[in-house]
């Protein structure tokens, strides 16, 4: 039975999701130097247009199509088969299918847009665009299956993940590490000045993103309910507390509060708080948030000590987040919140954390694996990254034959 | 061609060289690196004791001050070049050091990275819409 407000709601979050792409993509772009400024925007909006076509024709059934031994959905969906206006009888069943459809297209979408923050300043268009596709059919296609899909097997182990901690947020990160690793820092990097170029388009990004993860959050009750209200206040309160601690960490470290801090920690404890958005109160959302802040700021400063060049601290704040937002959901949920969810380590439910560290292994496993794997082949055959020629005048003027500043 | 010197030839009264280098000691060229936030100051300074043009760069550059930290998610960047104005006077010999002192004293903030201020001979000054040279085209 269609409902007509959740199918309103469904539509107007995918909307909202889509804009995050954008967002990201002035996100990114405002950490790069000048020179690289389109080729940054450039992989995040690519992305709308690849990851589209891939999800009509094969991502949407490989990650909800018919089960195959729990691993991934089958084709028989290729192409929207048979999927039309009809609701599903399984997924988001007051809504068209094709509304649950389309929004589940707009997360297959951000997540490889993710991935770049990592790789900045470096990669070839080419072999990105070859990379994005084959790891969203190989990592993200069947991890969503795995976590959200009809008969998913971490799904029947009871993995919760409300709107992406593991599907988007880790998977994307463990592929950064693994991108990081295998190409090798910026030329330079460590000797020269790698500042932000603009850090108002940083900030503009920012504001974006908080507004679109709203209908990542929320529109992941895939219905007008007190769900996605729990979900909203949670995702605002943790963003805002994400924001709050990294700014007071910075300032209890010696340094000055930054407006580069205040983005970083809003977008760490938006990241956090995704997989457990409508399964926590807002005491239990403002604590994962000041976790968040303290956390990533952590580890974006232990990058430094490492020596790792993940340019834009995807690992740091998305991979990090998508673990501990994960983890933090077995020890905060609460089946008075949601009575759909579960109970977590404080409701006395100790095995729940077990099931959700468990989630975080295999996905951060599996992604990392099937990453490096995939980079290293395309490395071998393509090659990853531009020339240092190319890289010394920027992937703007040698990816794309453009300049962003003319005057 | 005849041959060189010829004997109708011979050398000038006053070489024009000599000329303009007698000239050149009375016309000085004064630069001065400052702190941007001083400039008003220097400017309304120069401008109380009667001095009518200027020449204005925004420049970067460093000295003792050397440059200053930033930070950007904990990855600290020296900025080596820091931002200061450069202000560029022609003069009457007979007034630079008047001017020199204004403008220190307009500059001065008692803090390292102050500027500084550098005086120099200039041979000749045309004004382009006269033709005018010397001491009256400034």
């Amino acid at each position: 039975m269609i409902n007509a407000g959740d199918t309103a709601f469904v539509l107007a979050a995918a909307g909202l999701v889509l804009l995050m792409t954008p967002g990201l993509a002035l996100f990114y772009g405002g950490m790069v130097r000048s020179k690289n400024v389109l080729g940054t925007f450039m992989q995040s909006l690519v992305m709308i247009s690849v990851i589209s076509v891939e999800w009509v024709l094969m991502g949407y059934s490989m990650s909800f199509g018919p089960d195959v031994g729990g691993l991934t959905g089958n084709l028989s969906w290729f192409a929207l088969n048979t999927v039309g206006s009809a609701p599903s009888p399984t997924y988001a069943t007051t809504i068209p299918q094709n509304a649950f459809m389309i929004y589940q297209c707009m997360f297959a979408i951000i997540t490889p847009a993710l991935i770049t923050g990592a790789i900045a300043e470096r990669i070839r268009f080419s072999s990105f665009i070859v990379f994005s596709l084959l790891w969203t059919i190989l990592v993200y296609n069947p991890v969503c299956h795995w976590v959200w899909g009809s008969g998913g097997w971490l799904a029947a182990r009871g993995v919760l993940d409300f709107a992406g901690g593991l599907v988007v947020h880790l998977t994307s990160g463990a592929a950064a590490l693994a991108a990081v690793m295998v190409m090798g820092p910026r030329y330079n990097h460590g000797k020269r000045n790698f500042a932000p170029h603009n850090l108002p388009m940083t900030i503009i990004g920012t504001a974006l993103l908080w507004f679109g993860w709203f209908g990542f959050n929320a529109g992941s009750a895939l219905a007008a309910n007190g769900i996605a209200a729990t979900a909203f206040i949670s995702t605002h309160l943790a963003g805002m507390t994400g924001m709050a601690m990294w700014i007071i960490m910075e300032s209890l470290h010696g340094g000055k509060p930054t407006t580069l801090g205040a983005a970083s920690g809003a977008v760490a404890g938006l990241a956090t708080i995704t997989p457990a958005a409508g399964f926590v109160g807002p005491i239990a959302a403002m604590t994962i948030g000041i976790i968040a802040g303290f956390v990533c700021y952590s580890a974006v400063n232990l990058k430094e000590k490492i020596g790792l060049d993940d340019s834009l601290d995807v690992v740091g704040i998305h991979g990090v987040g998508g673990i501990i937002g994960t983890i933090c959901l077995g020890i905060f949920a609460s089946k008075t919140v949601n009575a759909g969810g579960a109970d977590g380590l404080l409701a006395g439910n100790a095995s729940f954390l077990g099931t959700q560290i468990f989630g975080v292994l295999v996905v951060g496993l599996y992604a990392f694996v099937v990453s490096w794997i995939l980079l290293k082949i395309i490395n071998g055959t393509m090659g990853l990254r531009v020339n240092k020629e190319d890289e010394i005048s920027g992937l703007d003027q040698s990816q794309h034959n453009e300049t962003a500043y003319n005057n | 061609m005849g041959s060189f010197p010829d004997k109708h030839w011979r050398e000038p009264a006053v070489a024009p060289f000599t000329t303009q280098g007698e000239k050149e000691k009375k016309m000085k060229k004064i630069e001065a690196i400052i702190k941007p936030f001083k400039l008003d100051d220097v400017k309304e300074a120069l401008s109380a004791i009667g001095i009518k043009g200027m020449t204005l760069s925004e420049v970067k550059g460093y000295g003792r001050q050397k440059g200053h930290k930033e930070v950007y998610r904990g990855a600290e960047y020296q900025v080596d070049f820091i931002p200061k104005v450069k202000l560029e006077l022609i003069v009457d010999a007979a007034q630079v050091d008047e001017i020199v002192e204004c403008i220190r004293r307009a500059a001065l903030t008692g803090k390292i990275g102050d500027g500084k201020i550098f005086v120099m001979p200039i041979e000749e000054v045309v004004r382009v819409r006269t033709g005018e040279k010397g001491s009256n085209a400034i």
